[in-house]
């Protein structure tokens, strides 16, 4: 029994690496196809990728909407946990349904109405549409972490401050943000993946400046290439250094 | 003016910025494309009115049942695996992995979650492709003596969608399991309980609110997903994503597209009051 739970547990890594490793393997193939056999090892598809306009463009477009629109939905959704968590208002539990609902929908479904809306009302598309978006599918994360962390060693803190004579923002910002840092770190941190990595809402709110998983996008329709491996495979180093050194700096010093 | 009056005005302030947002960029548009799906097409015109005729559609045309039937197939058929495989997952690394090397053991069964989400659907391409890593393997083993047609089919899709759904859901349950008393399990196991009873009346019942929280959130990006159903799929059968990105690109069918969002949001709702009972939303 016990043996049969490591097998389990080593197939399932296996099963979850497995597309990843051969990602990364074949973004050093030298030859066309990322694909069996494994013809030598080589550089030459890091150097394309490196060297590609429309992917280091799309690759910054990538970074300032998704630390824009998670800085916005971080800021929107921690001031509205504080204000449910710790005032008593009228219809709070409608607030909270309201503000959670954009996780319930389909993105494709949030990107249609945007469109239909940004359409009807004749806002270009651009990266700012997309950062809106953007917004609107992290504020309900960012929201829901901020709330789960509010507890009532805070509100303490905070009446300690307000009684001593601290304006609302000040106690925002010297008490109840520093000792919600470490979810505070998380929601951000998540919230800038899931823009990162977004696909739909990009795809169908930009015009001409695209994000990273549009212009990979665009680059999987001529076919499967080494190109798109390597690109993949710098996406995958970044992200898991984002993560590492997350992990090292916020949650161990967080216990 | 009282201080509860003072201190309501303030608590206005600060959530109003966010229910503005939601309101301008979510409601607002959900609004516009309601409005939208009763509309009808003249040519290329989009024609505005009151009419079901979109809907009708939706639920008469084979093309357009078919795609809804497809989806519905594929996301509970992907829902139920992804559980049964990730719950052992997350019991193995909650319960027999040392504690000090349970987060290493985690971050490890979640690290490819981290790959771009387009990038991992192709990659799989490369795993299940005719000339991919599964079919020369086979063949080179001397097991089939034709490749294997995987990609461009719904076990493709399938295949894709449960790599992706099990890293999520052995996050979500292993913070269920992890929460748990071990004191629960202890006392059952005094009382006689044998392992599968301890399982079945003490661990997954006080679980389940997790399982299905992350069973429905499974639900609703499965079926709303283009991508791992466009890339590993192909258009042999579409999904009802597929049919509503075709609707808009080939027909500009705008109205028609909108309609069938709505379908499919009405999908996720229903699922949402069946799980309501056990979801725990805000506590993620």
């Amino acid at each position: 029994m016990r043996v049969l739970g490591w097998i389990y547990m080593a197939l399932a890594y296996v099963f979850v690496f497995l597309p990843v490793a051969v990602l990364v393997a074949f973004s050093f193939q030298d030859g066309r196809l990322p694909v069996p056999p494994f013809q030598g090892f080589s550089l030459r598809w890091y150097e394309k990728v490196l060297g590609n306009d429309d992917l280091m463009a799309a690759l910054g477009n990538s970074f300032l909407v998704a630390v824009v629109s998670s800085a916005i939905a971080l800021v929107l959704g921690f001031l509205a946990a504080h204000a449910l968590a710790r005032v008593r208002l009228p219809g709070s539990v409608l607030m909270r349904g309201v503000l959670i609902a954009p996780m319930t929908v389909s993105y494709l479904i949030i990107a249609l109405g945007l469109l239909t809306m940004f359409g009807a009302a004749g806002v270009k598309l651009s990266l700012w549409t997309v950062g809106a978006g953007h917004v609107v599918i992290n504020l309900p994360l960012c929201f829901a972490i901020c709330f789960a962390a509010m507890g009532d060693q805070q509100r303490s803190a905070e009446r300690a401050a307000r009684d001593l004579g601290a304006a609302e923002w000040q106690v925002l910002w010297h008490i109840s943000a520093p000792m919600l840092a470490a979810p505070l770190a998380a929601a951000f941190f998540l919230s800038v993946t899931f823009s990162w990595d977004e696909f739909i809402i990009a795809f169908l709110l930009t015009r001409f400046d695209v994000t990273l998983p549009v212009e990979i996008w665009s680059m999987l329709r001529s076919g499967l290439s080494p190109a798109t491996n390597a690109v993949g495979s710098l996406v995958f180093l970044v992200s898991v250094t984002l993560v590492v050194a997350l992990e090292l700096l916020v949650f161990r010093r967080a216990k | 003016m009282t201080l509860e009056a003072k201190e309501r005005r303030l608590g206005w302030g600060l959530v109003a910025p966010a229910l503005v947002w939601t309101g301008a960029f979510f409601v607002l548009p959900f609004v516009a494309m309601l409005a939208l799906s009763f509309a009808h097409m003249e040519g290329r015109t989009v024609v505005h009115g009151f009419g079901a005729g979109n809907y009708v559609r939706a639920f008469t045309d084979w093309t357009m049942v078919k795609a809804l039937v497809n989806s519905l197939e594929i996301t509970v058929l992907v829902t139920v695996v992804s559980v049964v495989l990730a719950y052992p997952l997350a019991a193995i690394i909650a319960f027999r992995v040392p504690a000090r090397w349970q987060r290493l053991a985690l971050l490890m069964a979640v690290l490819p979650f981290w790959t771009s989400y387009v990038v991992r659907s192709y990659s799989w391409l490369l795993v299940l492709g005719q000339n991919g890593v599964v079919n020369k393997t086979l063949l080179g083993l001397g097991l089939i003596a034709e490749p294997l047609e995987i990609a461009s089919t719904r076990t493709a899709t399938v295949i894709g969608f449960v790599h992706f759904f099990v890293m999520l859901l052995t996050l979500t349950i292993y913070a269920n399991l992890i929460q748990l008393s071990p004191n629960y399990m202890r006392a059952a196991q005094d009382l006689g309980a044998g392992r599968w009873q301890t399982f079945r009346h003490v661990v997954l019942p006080l679980t389940l609110p997790g399982v299905v929280t992350g069973a429905f959130l499974t639900f609703v990006l499965c079926i709303g997903d283009y991508i791992t159903p466009q890339i590993l799929g192909g258009n042999a059968e579409l999904t009802l994503p597929q049919l509503i990105m075709l609707q808009m690109g080939r027909s500009g069918n705008f109205p028609l597209a909108s309609a069938l969002s709505v379908v499919l949001m009405g999908v996720v709702t229903l699922a949402y009051f069946l799980s309501a009972r056990w979801l725990r939303l805000d506590r993620l």
